[in-house]
């Protein structure tokens, strides 16, 4: 549970008001939990149950057997692999991904901040412009380059696309979270003859964790989440989790395991799920000691 | 003082590493995003098909393009479904903040439920409500098993309505994240004008409607701008909910260029298709980014 003190306010609303608001947003609490109390609910119960009209109920038999099948034989595409190897190629993308992106946003940010030349704001406007692109421009050109460099359908490749068009994003938060860094404190340390890097990891460094936490947060849930260029450049055996996801619940053959189909979606969301519970303070409380225009 | 050769060496490297160190990003960028750009529109205006190639068509692919009504349909639905995703996620953000902001007990709880949709894959949401919507399976068998033997919900298969349920899984997703950002503004609100405003005898709705809400303005303008670039990109919910069907029921932009560059061999069509999206999402981004890089100058 988030605990952040609430605010005072001014509005005073009367006991009928505010049995209302209650109310309203109780409902939407429903509507919000529905979805997951569908997937979870059905994730457990034999198929037979699901079909027969009991897609709201409790399971009358309780059986994780959906979630064996889900995770190591469900048919994902032509093998009856399960998702397991699918999970581990989303973690092979996501961990370097996401570690190389987060290194060179804060050195972009600290250059930008604490470094600034001619030009620098344009520079990076462009950066910034590019985490908003619609990626179908870039996706016939890319899959060229990653054919190119010998990259094309590796983990690699997918590791490089993912650097690319995340470094706007954490360069953004670096940068906005160094800018209400006092600059006094760099000088004062350049004048004693400390180096560009020397300040960078013994002054900043030390300060940046809040600002980490958010970069990895976001990277993390932006590239496990990923499907347009895992589903264009991906090969057979790197084939990240939401693709297989969707190849398990799309697949024509045979009957429809909706049981197995929900354990899968679950699987698929309890990393950036357990990222969200776990980690979610940090990520607004950093984003806040970032967002203080300096 | 005489600078020995070595000392110069040093303070000029010192002076050259910042730029050395931001250069890979830069190089990056710059080939990655803006060389691709260039390459793209230039094949907008080539023979490619299967393969891109280097044969220059004028402005054949974008005529072409606006006279498939495969094409119209993507353009119509996108107007439909971004205009309502982004109306009532806005409303329903902007009332569950005020809402959320009256001294709720359990608030930090109630806002971890209302975000953490945002934290899932649309490939999750996708098929979650796919299933729940799905007329054999979902809410309209479970209502008529319940006793309500009328019921009718089969809009994920109705070529008129199946649009509505992209729309319904969309809000779902991001609504919550949308109230995040007006409740952050709310809490931004100075508490002695509002109080001011009372003494003078104000009711709680012209306290909103005359205050609080037009000092809402920069949350608003994010907002339009995250929700609208969102909306243009709309892919994986669509592949994941309804495949683009029933029939091309819920073809977007984004789902018309795929099928075209990569099942339909027809490249440069397909990115015509893509300038198109680019220009669009340019046309509100760069006034954004442009006046929020200046105001911090």
């Amino acid at each position: 549970m988030m605990s952040v003190s609430t605010q005072d306010t001014a509005i005073r609303t009367g006991r009928v008001t505010r049995a209302l608001i209650y109310l309203v947003l109780l409902l939407f609490g429903l509507f919000y939990l529905l979805p997951l109390y569908v997937m979870v609910v059905n994730s457990v119960k034999p198929l037979d149950e699901i079909t027969g009209g009991g897609m709201m109920n409790l399971p009358r038999v309780f059986t994780l057997e959906p979630w064996a099948k889900a995770w190591s034989s469900a048919q994902i595409g032509v093998d009856p692999t399960g998702l397991q190897p699918y999970f581990w190629n989303s973690i092979k993308m996501v961990v370097p991904a996401v570690a190389i992106s987060t290194v060179l946003g804060a050195l972009n940010g600290y250059v930008l901040t604490k470094w600034r030349f001619r030009g620098d704001t344009i520079l990076f406007g462009l950066m910034l412009f590019a985490c908003f692109i619609p990626f179908q421009i870039v996706l016939i050109p890319m899959a060229r380059m990653l054919g190119l460099m010998g990259l094309a359908g590796t983990t690699w490749g997918l590791v490089l696309v993912h650097v690319v068009y995340g470094i706007g994003f954490t360069t953004l938060y670096f940068r906005n979270y160094y800018a209400v860094f006092p600059t006094e404190l760099i000088r004062a340390a350049q004048i004693d003859g400390a180096g560009f890097f020397q300040i960078f990891w013994r002054i900043l460094l030390p300060s940046s964790g809040p600002i980490a936490v958010v970069s990895i947060i976001w990277q993390f849930t932006n590239i496990w989440n990923d499907f347009l260029f895992g589903a264009s450049f991906a090969g057979a055996d790197s084939q990240p989790m939401t693709v297989a996801l969707n190849n398990l619940v799309q697949s024509s053959t045979g009957v429809k395991e909706y049981n197995v189909h929900f354990a899968g979606a679950i699987l698929a969301a309890l990393p950036t799920l357990l990222v969200y519970i776990v980690a979610g303070r940090y990520f607004v409380r950093g984003l806040m000691a970032g967002s203080v225009k300096g | 003082m005489a600078h020995t050769a070595d000392a110069d060496f040093k303070t000029r490297l010192q002076n050259l590493l910042p730029k050395l160190v931001l250069s890979p990003s830069l190089a990056m960028v710059l080939v990655f995003v803006y060389g691709f750009i260039i390459f793209s529109v230039y094949l907008s205006f080539t023979d490619s098909r299967l393969l891109p190639s280097f044969g220059w068509v004028g402005w054949e692919n974008y005529s072409k393009l606006w006279r498939l009504s495969h094409w119209e349909i993507s353009l119509r639905n996108m107007g439909v479904f971004a205009a309502l995703y982004i109306s009532i996620c806005t409303v329903l953000g902007l009332g569950l903040a005020i809402f959320l902001d009256q001294k709720i007990r359990a608030e930090g709880m109630i806002r971890t439920i209302y975000l953490y949709p945002m934290a899932l894959s649309f490939i999750v949401t996708g098929t979650a409500w796919k299933w729940f919507l799905d007329p054999g399976i979902g809410l309209e068998n479970v209502l008529q098993t319940w006793g309500w033997e009328s019921f009718r919900f089969d809009w994920i298969k109705n070529r008129d309505y199946a649009i509505y349920t992209v729309v319904l899984a969309a809000v779902w997703q991001t609504s919550g994240f949308v109230m995040a950002m007006f409740l952050a503004g709310l809490r931004g609100i100075d508490n002695e004008i509002l109080k001011a405003a009372q003494m003078d005898g104000a009711s709680n709705w012209n306290l909103y409607r005359r205050i609080i809400i037009p000092q809402l303005r920069p949350a608003f303008l994010s907002a339009f701008v995250i929700l609208s670039h969102l909306a243009i990109k709309t892919f994986d919910l669509v592949i994941a909910l309804t495949g683009g069907g029933p029939g091309r029921a819920t073809e977007l932009p984004a789902t018309f260029m795929y099928s075209y560059t990569f099942s339909r061999n027809q490249m440069g069509i397909g990115a015509a298709s893509a300038t198109i999206m680019l220009m669009t999402i340019a046309a509100i981004m760069i006034p954004y980014l442009y006046a929020e890089l200046r105001e911090k100058k």
